[in-house]
């Protein structure tokens, strides 16, 4: 016979593997990446390019003289260093993302191919209006569902995310205000809102001021109508609010604003949580903006893009922004702009954006829309506030739920750090997260409760999916409840272990540079 | 030379008609670590509770108040370089700035130290 000896020997090792080291770092598909500029080499080049010729400079002695100091890098080098980082990376598509105040939900792939259609994706803003009259109508549409979803007037679609729908809508309220020849320079703006309604309203001049809660996590009523005058231009209320709960007297806020002679902004981030069950035009808001990466699933996360279009009450729709899609009889589309706005908008504030707006997330959105339809957008907002209650009352039981008595949450559930052990804070509970694979949620605010983490599963979640992740936060909670020393010093298995964030933020290091120079500064 | 306190937790210690403002060892304890401090401008009128200064920890800004109405006449430009100074020497080199006071019967409201104390305790 033939003894083929291919010295196969299958052994299962023995103890100590975990101890194992290894020469490049790695481990396994757990890969070490360096830098890109440790990478590669100002010397070395992924692309040959022949030297510039010769010419006499035309720039006057401003042209460059040093090298540039980037890497060169081959192609496969680039891809590989971008995949090898994307890696260790968490995103909605690996796991439940339970950052609350973002709603990271599902991003429907059907969304996508519509986006992708070459009719939609290849349009350039510049085009005759003519040969655009497609994407128009997507605009139209979609903004006739927002109009109906909300219950409001008119809707402005340009505006490119929920801040600068937040500033569309304060400078509608200063345009009304100076057509009414009123000087109007406060803003009220109660703790349970957004951070970024103050930010906007200073933003647009005026002067914020502030309006308690209540110890249940809603507006004070008493103290924002004692606060009421003819100084007061608007009130900006998040509604839900960012204690995750439904603000219940918002009508009542409404008509007293109203006859103190005031406006109501209401930030709409958390529309997800009513859509197609409560309409805001009802509660007497008269702006409201709409982040369509949230309520209506366009991608976010990583800065964008994103979309707030704002929709307006009858008061301030004749102010809004241009351009501005009409539909007309015949069931074409044109577009109000500087030429003509001063005929068919003539009160409007003027223009935000360069173009339209954010063509790839109308689509997206009115994909969305169109796909789930008004009897599935109403259980959009359905479930995910049942999946949000759900979470709140599987924990309130291990973490201090400040406000579980306050009513149902509505699409997210906040928590605080009380009756952990001494020493022990939400840190603590987020690095743990992250070794069970988890993002942790969001932590540390709002303000109003002491180490809040607040949880927005979202709609999109199975009920095994939430079960998971209550029993990963429940272990969690429960070894800084028993005060377990290992969890100080979480995360255990990430790339890299817990970070010194006072450090990065008392000093800062934003531009790389050689290690040597680097050691040479310190 | 007397130090006065806030129920907003600065402390304020007067000489004659001039003064130093900071926060008090609570706040700091409170605060967490400081990374950054946004001191006044040299000549900035400061209203009594207005706005005085911003005191950012990693995950939180804060605005500190005046403690009384006056005039800026110095900031601590070493909390520009070293804003730790306000958790480790709060009361001391952790100083913000230092004003000429407008109306010294402004301090008539404020707290000694043994009455801040007694306020803390009961937080």
């Amino acid at each position: 016979m033939t003894l083929n000896q291919s010295g196969w020997r299958p052994e299962m090792g023995g103890a100590a593997q975990a101890e194992a080291a290894t020469y490049t770092g790695n481990r396994a598909l757990m890969l070490e990446e360096a830098l890109i500029f440790e990478l590669g080499d100002c010397q070395t080049t992924g692309v040959d390019i022949a030297p510039a010729p010769k010419v006499a400079s035309r720039l006057g002695g401003l042209e460059r003289t040093r090298d540039i100091g980037l890497p060169g890098l081959s192609e496969p080098e680039t891809v590989r260093h971008y995949t090898r980082l994307s890696r260790q990376n968490y995103a909605i598509d690996l796991g439940l993302f339970p950052l609350g105040s973002c709603t990271m939900k599902h991003n429907p792939r059907l969304n996508e191919k519509v986006a992708r259609m070459p009719g939609f994706a290849d349009v350039h803003p510049l085009q005759p209006q003519a040969t655009v009259q497609g994407a128009l109508a997507v605009i139209d549409e979609l903004a006739h569902w927002l109009i109906t979803l909300t219950g409001m007037k008119a809707v402005a679609m340009s505006p490119k995310a929920g801040a600068h729908g937040e500033l569309c809508g304060i400078l509608a309220i200063k345009a009304a205000l100076e057509a009414r020849g009123e000087d109007r320079p406060v803003i009220l703006v109660p703790e349970s809102a957004h951070g970024t309604n103050p930010a906007t309203a200073a933003f647009a001049g005026f002067r914020v001021e502030s309006i308690p809660a209540t110890p249940e996590g809603r507006v004070d009523f008493a103290a924002l109508t004692a606060r009421l005058g003819p100084d007061v231009a608007a009130v900006m209320i998040t509604n839900p609010n960012t204690c995750g709960l439904f603000e219940r007297d918002l009508k009542r806020i409404s008509d007293a604003v109203h006859a103190a002679g005031g406006y109501v902004y209401c930030d709409g981030a958390n529309f997800n949580a009513i859509v197609g069950r409560v309409r805001p035009g009802d509660l007497g808001v008269d702006a409201m903006h709409i982040n369509l990466h949230k309520t209506f699933s366009t991608p976010h996360g990583g800065g964008g893009p994103g979309s707030g279009p704002v929709v307006l009450s009858e008061a301030l729709a004749p102010f809004a922004p241009i351009p501005h899609v009409v539909r007309h009889a015949d069931g074409h589309f044109h577009l109000v702009e500087e030429e003509t706005a001063g005929a068919e908008l003539p009160n409007s504030f003027g223009r935000m954006t360069a173009f339209h707006g954010q063509m790839g997330m109308y689509t997206r959105a009115l994909s969305y829309i169109l796909s789930h339809g008004a009897d599935g957008l109403r259980q959009v907002a359905e479930d995910a506030v049942l999946n949000a209650n759900y979470v709140l009352r599987q924990l309130e039981g291990v973490l201090d739920a400040p406000f579980a008595g306050s009513g149902p949450c509505m699409h997210e559930a906040l928590f605080s750090d009380a009756n952990l052990a001494e020493g022990f804070s939400t840190l603590d509970i987020a690095k743990g997260l992250i070794d069970e694979g988890y993002h942790p949620m969001t932590v540390y605010f709002p303000l109003v409760v002491h180490g809040a983490m607040l949880i927005e599963p979202t709609e999109t979640e199975s009920k095994a999916a939430l079960d998971q992740f209550i029993g990963a936060l429940r272990s969690v909670a429960l070894r800084a409840k028993q005060g377990d020393p290992a969890l100080k010093s979480a995360p255990h298995f990430a790339p890299r272990r817990r970070l010194d964030e006072t450090l990065a933020a008392r000093r800062p290091v934003l531009v790389w540079s050689p290690p040597a120079l680097a050691e040479a500064a310190e | 030379m007397t130090r006065y306190f806030t129920d907003e937790h600065e402390w304020i210690e007067v000489n004659g008609n001039e003064a130093v403002v900071g926060i008090t060892d609570y706040a700091q304890s409170q605060l967490g670590d400081i990374v950054f401090v946004e001191i006044p401008a040299v000549g900035t009128n400061v209203t009594k509770g207005g706005d005085a200064a911003v005191v950012e920890s990693v995950k939180a800004a804060s605005d500190v108040y005046a403690p009384v109405s006056g005039t800026v006449t110095t900031g601590n430009d070493a909390l520009n370089d070293d804003p730790s100074l306000v958790n480790s020497d709060p009361e001391g080199e952790g100083w913000f700035f230092r004003l000429t006071l407008e109306d010294p019967s402004q301090l008539d409201g404020l707290m000694d130290a043994a009455a801040y104390k007694a306020f803390v305790a009961a937080l």
